[in-house]
């Protein structure tokens, strides 16, 4: 790929030698790493072609409901009318496509499909982030404790983490989706739905993004610079804070991306198995479910739930690669 | 009363082994009772072979590593017995230069949050104008100019990284600055330059240094008193020129034997003591005098007793038994050699020991064959440098005329 350099980003460039002679010394401008991660994110155009599908993902997920209301798309409105009775199938080619209904109706009772993405997307994508913003959470607390403090701290918290990779994460999740009932944390229906699955998939991903954090962190506390820091006079928070957290963030950051998508699966599977978002609701991975049934009678249906993942799995994918490159000061 | 005094320092590394309970199996003797005495505004040199202990000794100082025993005296306070809070306050009059210049700057912070880092830990400066004035006076000061503040690590040359890292020592403005092999990641016009600049500061700010490094030539240059270590203790001791000219210790004379001498003619006639056999291990140190493994002139007594450092004259300290013997002559190369050696080696070793020692035995009396050849080959060879030269002032004289 052939980034062309803008002559002026190029000028801009650090010039080492000239910092010493001091030539043209008011001319160069010190960036900060923020300038020169985005200068370098630009020039990646799978990354910035991610981050706009990202961004319209988060913006159709902000705005379902104004979006339903001003094109007049109910996702629960029935037309059993576009529906084959006898074949059990959307009547007309690709599943019922149409100007009134682009991305078809959906076999049973002849919902718009368009209208039950676009509902579907905010809670996938609200269940998804959700839970990585709890795993991160409580991985990074716990990863960078036990990997800079070391000794029965980090014996403590990793023989934790084993314990939890062990457990049967899906016996847990139906069990405790079977268990909890309407009232519990002041939640009712739907609220509580996500609720629950943000808490058992947040919970119980945290001990792998805790395990990268640990290590990275180990990796780090031997380095001069915080031997360097601690020869200063600097505690162990200003440490973790100051000299760790700086180097943490791109790793975390990635991890984070990379997780988004692997949650909007797993709601997906526990919507499949019944224990996720219950029905009438739209989710992508009810969505999902419900077309497995029918695949003999009208496929199209699988498509577009699982176009739907497919895009939003690699846009937060190529993001994040993006990312990783632009937060590295060191790559040019 | 010296600035920084080291008293019986010992640093003692735990060898952890065990799956669910760490069972102490040993430990690294990484610096195992040093005693020296720096002066205010001097440099002290510590040099020795990769190792020895001398980085891990720096760190002690610094308590960057647990001290085992002994004390480290900075003006009259104990470091190492001081409590975690008096010590961090203590930190401001002891600072270091690390090694690697690129690895000790964090890559994440720019030039003025690395160099302001010290000043937030110590609550130096109300604000960060008041910072960034002491900051760029530093800069300015190891010779970098002020726009270098907003700038990282990684955009700066080995030379200039060096230099921030010698500002972040001069921030706190600190009485004792330890360098640990300040300039040997460097190039060596830029050595030159960094040494430099250090000798500078020195000059200007009255600064005491611990020098620590593995380049003789960097270590004569900079120091007045250069420490020999080896094995984690030091054998010898002495003002800088008087060490370099005279080297007492067995294992000083090897190490300057193996200097080049930047003079062919001379060079073909340097007299070289080859020490056979490797480091021993830190974690199983032989007994008595660490060096008796390898020295040229050991005898029985070395194996039994630790040699504990003596003035000699000249101001040197040596920590060895036999330094008069040898100056004088009496003793010998290879003297007795074969008594001390295979049973220093073959301790556990049982059933091989009888065999080993009749090996050694045989080893030893070939050894001093060779070395009687050879020695009677390096009186030839002088010979001839000798003619050498003679012959190459003619040319020059031919040339001249």
């Amino acid at each position: 790929m052939t980034a062309p350099l803008e002559t002026t980003s190029a000028s801009a460039e650090a010039q080492p030698e000239a910092v010493l002679a001091g030539a043209g010394a008011s001319q160069i401008e010190g960036r900060s790493l923020g300038q020169i991660a985005w200068t370098r994110f630009k020039r990646d155009k799978a990354a910035v072609a991610g981050g706009i599908v990202v961004i319209g993902l988060v913006l159709m997920a902000a705005l379902a409901k104004p979006i339903q209301a001003v094109f007049d798309l109910d996702p629960n409105k029935f037309h059993q009318d576009l529906v084959d009775p006898a074949l059990q199938a959307p009547k007309g080619a690709w599943g019922g496509m149409s100007w009134e209904h682009p991305l078809g109706v959906d076999p049973g009772f002849g919902r718009d499909l368009l209208a039950r993405v676009i509902e579907g997307s905010w809670v996938s994508l609200l269940v998804a982030v959700g839970a990585t913003l709890v795993s991160v959470t409580i991985g990074v607390i716990l990863g960078v404790i036990a990997g800079y403090y070391g000794g029965w701290v980090d014996s403590v918290v990793s023989r934790l983490m084993d314990t939890f990779l062990a457990f049967p994460l899906l016996l847990f999740a139906i069990s405790l989706s079977a268990s909890v009932q309407d009232g519990f944390w002041g939640l009712t229906g739907l609220p509580l739905r996500i609720a629950v699955l943000i808490f058992v998939i947040g919970f119980f991903a945290w001990p792998y993004i805790g395990r990268i954090v640990r290590a990275q962190t180990m990796s780090l506390r031997e380095r001069e610079f915080v031997e360097a820091s601690r020869s200063l006079g600097a505690r162990g928070p200003f440490i973790i804070f100051r000299e760790l957290m700086p180097n943490l963030v791109a790793p975390i950051l990635v991890y984070a991306t990379l997780l988004i998508p692997t949650n909007i699966l797993f709601e997906a599977a526990l919507s499949f198995l019944g224990v996720g978002i219950a029905p009438p609701q739209a989710s992508w991975g009810g969505m999902l479910t419900d077309a497995a049934d029918r695949y003999e009678a009208d496929l199209q249906y699988m498509f577009v739930p699982g176009l739907a993942i497919f895009i939003t799995v690699l846009a937060f994918n190529l993001l994040g690669d993006g990312l990783r490159d632009a937060l590295d000061p060191r790559s040019k | 009363m010296s600035l920084l005094e080291l008293n019986d320092v010992k640093v003692h590394f735990p060898i952890k082994r065990g799956v669910f309970f760490d069972r102490t199996v040993g430990h690294v003797y990484a610096v195992d009772g040093i005693s020296l005495k720096v002066e205010a505004g001097e440099t002290y040199g510590l040099v020795g072979e990769s190792g020895c202990g001398k980085t891990t000794l720096g760190r002690a100082v610094l308590r960057l590593v647990d001290i085992t025993s002994g004390e480290v005296v900075l003006d009259g306070t104990d470091l190492a017995s001081l409590p975690d809070k008096e010590m961090r306050s203590m930190r401001r009059r002891l600072q270091m230069v690390f090694q690697d210049p690129l690895g000790s700057l964090n890559p994440r912070q720019n030039i003025e949050s690395i160099l302001s880092e010290g000043m937030a830990a110590h609550g130096i400066g109300a604000n960060q104008e008041e910072r960034r004035e002491k900051i760029r006076a530093i800069l300015a000061k190891v010779g970098l100019p002020s726009n270098a503040l907003s700038r990282y690590p990684h955009e700066f040359s080995g030379g200039q990284r060096q230099r921030i890292g010698i500002a972040r020592a001069l921030v706190l403005e600190p009485d004792v600055i330890i360098c640990d092999e300040p300039v040997s990641a460097l190039d060596v016009s830029i050595q030159a330059q960094v040494v430099n600049l250090l000798d500078e500061l020195q000059e200007e700010l009255g600064l005491t240094y611990v020098v620590i490094a593995h380049d003789l030539a960097v270590v004569r240059h900079i120091s007045d008193v250069i420490g020999v270590m080896y094995l984690g203790s030091l054998v010898e001791e002495a003002p800088s020129d008087s060490l370099y000219a005279e080297p007492k210790h067995p294992y000083t004379k090897a190490l300057m034997s193996a200097v080049p001498i930047p003079d062919p003619v001379v060079e073909e006639a340097r007299e070289r003591i080859l020490l056979t056999g490797d480091l021993p291990s830190p974690a199983n140190p032989p007994s008595g005098c660490r060096f008796h493994t390898r020295c040229p002139w050991a005898q029985p007594k070395c194996k039994e007793e630790r040699p504990q450092l003596r003035e000699v004259g000249d101001g040197h300290r040596v920590a060895c038994h036999f330094v008069e013997d040898i100056e004088s002559g009496v003793l010998q190369i290879g003297t007795d050699r074969a008594a001390v050696v295979p049973a220093a080696r073959t301790e556990d070793a049982g059933i091989e020991a009888a065999a080993a020692k009749a090996a050694e035995a045989a080893e030893a009396a070939e050894d001093k064959a060779v070395e009687e050849k050879s020695a009677s080959v390096e009186a030839t060879d002088s010979e001839a440098a000798e003619t050498d030269s003679t012959e190459s002032a003619k040319d020059s004289t031919a040339q001249g005329a």
